[in-house]
């Protein structure tokens, strides 16, 4: 039964997570993102699943590698510099094609960097989380429902693509507190069959001839296909393209921004509306697969520039943007970086500014 | 004329019809081997999971008829207690060289014992690392030359080695430890039974066995496999004595 509740973000997520089948639970602590291992350590035992704090994050994301490959439903948590240290576990995941689920609550970096909320991982998330080249589906919420709705649909995507799932959040989402309706508990019997889909590829035993193998990388030769059918399967991705288009009907500004920045420009949107201004919004929802082409299909002639807004210094998902815009309108930056929260103020004062130039 | 009667046959637990690469004169293929006949004689080969280290046991992944799974270097500690806990019927068992399991996998190799993880772990002590082609281990005897070490190793610089045994030892979950080797007949013998009760143990629930089997690297050591058993007896096993450190969860030494 769907059910609505008060919840603060990191919270949200670990119980979706549950929800979703979540049975196996690996972390190591880190600010901002403790509650959800904390909230795992409570709640695993309680349906049956297991948790274990790992020694480090890279063992944690090992464990997670472990788990998922025998077929059950795994996730983990982290916060940028530990993110960093899942580099070797999710490379190995995505190689050997094991589905399991990992979330970055994002900090101010790079290095140890700050506790305080930021958007400094974008290109690490959506361009090299880890060595090869492979990609994986980011998912980038911009309130606590999303992170809830996302967690959930995370598990799915990661097993039909065999594949790990990202869901890039921040520090302010996994602290504030917001009204969600949680999903329903899968089944024991819906993981099960879940489960079951699995079993000739899992690694727990089997019948002499029949064994499975785990196999990250090929010793012999064959690495290649593996590369190749890994890449037929991020070209079929655009299917799965998800982007809010907010107010872009007759948008003569738009801004470009994703997760919390997306929601704060959303608020000088509207501001924006009421003084006249023809302002709106394209977030992408997955910022991979990207929404290039909500970006390259504007009507160039009524976009006048695009406004891109990110908690980083410098920007990360403009480059993403300009190559879809390709020169024709000009982009100009709001930033805030290391930490500190960009204000509704400063998002409008930039945007007014660039107004004056380009309106 | 007589009847012929088998009385030996490889085992189940090696793929037929397979060649491994290990060197010749290499224990590696030995201990292959044992694990497939341990488990073999415990009927458990349908459960059996291979948790691999890297390293030159990578070579048995072709070779072995077990379920499988590659971890990446050092992690085999940690891959396997994800298996074991979301699997807990299957018998899990790791594979992990000196530099795998004493290096760059020190945490996770202490960590997951010190939890008292129930699963396996074989340990292949050779006191190089013999894949990347002889470079110094954690494990190298002070004097030994490798291509790290050209002068041999130096206690000043390099530090001493490592008794991983003897360390997992100090702490209070692992149920059992042995140190075996596999130069003879008697203790080819004596490490298959080592392993076996180390899986037995597993099925019976009883937490963490390691098995560290002290073996020879003919290749890297640069010594002929006669030679090289020599080198093993006069200077691996002194420092490093093969017996029992701890059974049952009662501690021997
Ligand atoms: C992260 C990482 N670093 C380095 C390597 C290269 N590497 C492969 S095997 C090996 C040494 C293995 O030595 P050991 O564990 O003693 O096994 P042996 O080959 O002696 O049996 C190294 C350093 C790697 N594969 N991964
Ligand atoms: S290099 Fe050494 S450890 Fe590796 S297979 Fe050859 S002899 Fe064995
Ligand atoms: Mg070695």
């Amino acid at each position: 039964m769907a059910e609505r509740v008060f919840m603060k973000g990191t919270e949200a997520i670990a119980e979706a997570a549950v929800r979703a089948g979540c049975r196996f639970f690996a972390g190591y602590p880190i600010t901002p993102q403790n509650e959800i291992p904390e909230y795992m350590a409570r709640r695993m035992p309680e349906v049956g699943g297991t948790f274990v704090q790992g020694e480090s994050e890279v063992a944690s994301v090992n464990m997670l590698y472990g788990a998922a490959s025998t077929g059950i439903r795994a996730m983990s948590s982290s916060s940028s510099c530990g993110i960093s240290l899942y580099s070797e576990g999710v490379s190995y995941c995505a190689s050997a094609r094991i589905p399991m689920v990992y979330i970055n609550v994002q900090r101010g970096g790079p290095g140890i960097g700050a506790i305080q909320p930021s958007q400094q991982d974008y290109n690490q998330a959506t361009k090299a989380s880890g060595n090869g080249g492979f990609r994986m589906i980011v998912l980038a919420p911009d309130s606590v429902q999303e992170c809830v709705d996302m967690v959930y649909e995370a598990f799915d995507y990661a097993e039909r693509d065999q594949n790990p799932v990202l869901i890039l959040t921040d520090g302010v989402m996994g602290t504030m507190m917001e009204p969600v309706v949680l999903p329903k508990m899968k089944s024991d019997e819906e993981l099960a069959k879940c489960r079951e889909k699995f079993l000739p590829r899992a690694i727990i035993g089997h019948p002499l001839g029949q064994q499975a193998t785990c196999r990250p990388g090929s010793v012999g030769g064959g690495q290649e296909e593996k590369n190749i059918a890994a890449a037929e399967l991020y070209k079929s991705w655009d299917k799965d393209i998800k982007v809010e288009e907010f107010m872009m009907d007759d948008a003569e500004i738009v801004f470009a921004a994703y997760g919390i920045s997306a929601r704060i420009s959303r608020a000088v949107i509207r501001e924006l509306r009421e003084q006249g201004i023809k302002a709106g919004m394209i977030r992408p929802i997955t910022i991979s697969p990207f929404p290039y082409s909500s970006f390259s299909n504007l009507d160039f002639n009524r976009v006048k520039g695009i406004i891109d807004v990110e908690m980083s210094i410098p920007a990360q998902m403009k480059w993403d943007v300009e190559y879809a815009v390709y020169g024709r309108c000009p982009i100009k930056e709001v930033l805030r970086s290391g930490g500190q929260l960009l204000t509704n103020d400063q998002v409008k004062n930039g945007a007014m500014e660039f107004i004056k130039e380009v309106l | 004329m007589a009847e012929e009667k088998k009385v030996y046959t490889r085992t189940k637990g090696i793929l037929p019809d397979t060649v491994s690469g290990f060197c010749p004169g290499c224990m590696h293929s030995t201990v292959h081997k044992i694990i497939g006949e341990a488990a073999e004689e415990l009927g458990k080969l349908d459960k059996l999971v291979r948790v691999e280290g890297v390293g030159c046991c990578g070579l048995g992944q072709f070779y072995v008829s077990c379920d499988e799974t590659i971890a990446a270097h050092g992690r085999a500690g940690a891959v396997a207690t994800g298996i074991k806990r979301s699997s807990p019927d299957s018998l899990v068992y790791t594979y992990q060289g000196d530099g795998d399991l004493a290096a760059i996998g020190l945490a996770e190799t202490l960590s997951a014992a010190n939890r008292g993880e129930n699963f396996t772990v074989i340990f292949i002590n050779n006191g190089i690392y013999g894949m990347t082609g002889g470079q110094m281990a954690p494990t190298t005897l002070l004097g030994m030359k490798s291509t790290t070490t050209p002068l041999g190793r130096k206690a000043e610089e390099h530090g001493y080695p490592l008794h991983m045994s003897e360390i997992i030892n100090q702490l209070t979950a692992p149920y059992y430890i042995e140190r075996v080797s596999c130069d003879t007949p008697q203790h080819v013998i004596a490490a298959r039974n080592a392993i076996k009760k180390a899986f037995q143990y597993q099925l019976e629930g009883k937490g963490y066995s390691i098995i560290e089997i002290v073996t020879s690297c003919p290749t890297n050591w640069g010594l002929d496999t006669l030679k090289s058993l020599d080198f093993l007896r006069e200077n691996m096993f002194k420092e490093y004595p093969l017996g029992v450190f701890r059974d049952g969860g009662e501690k021997k030494q």
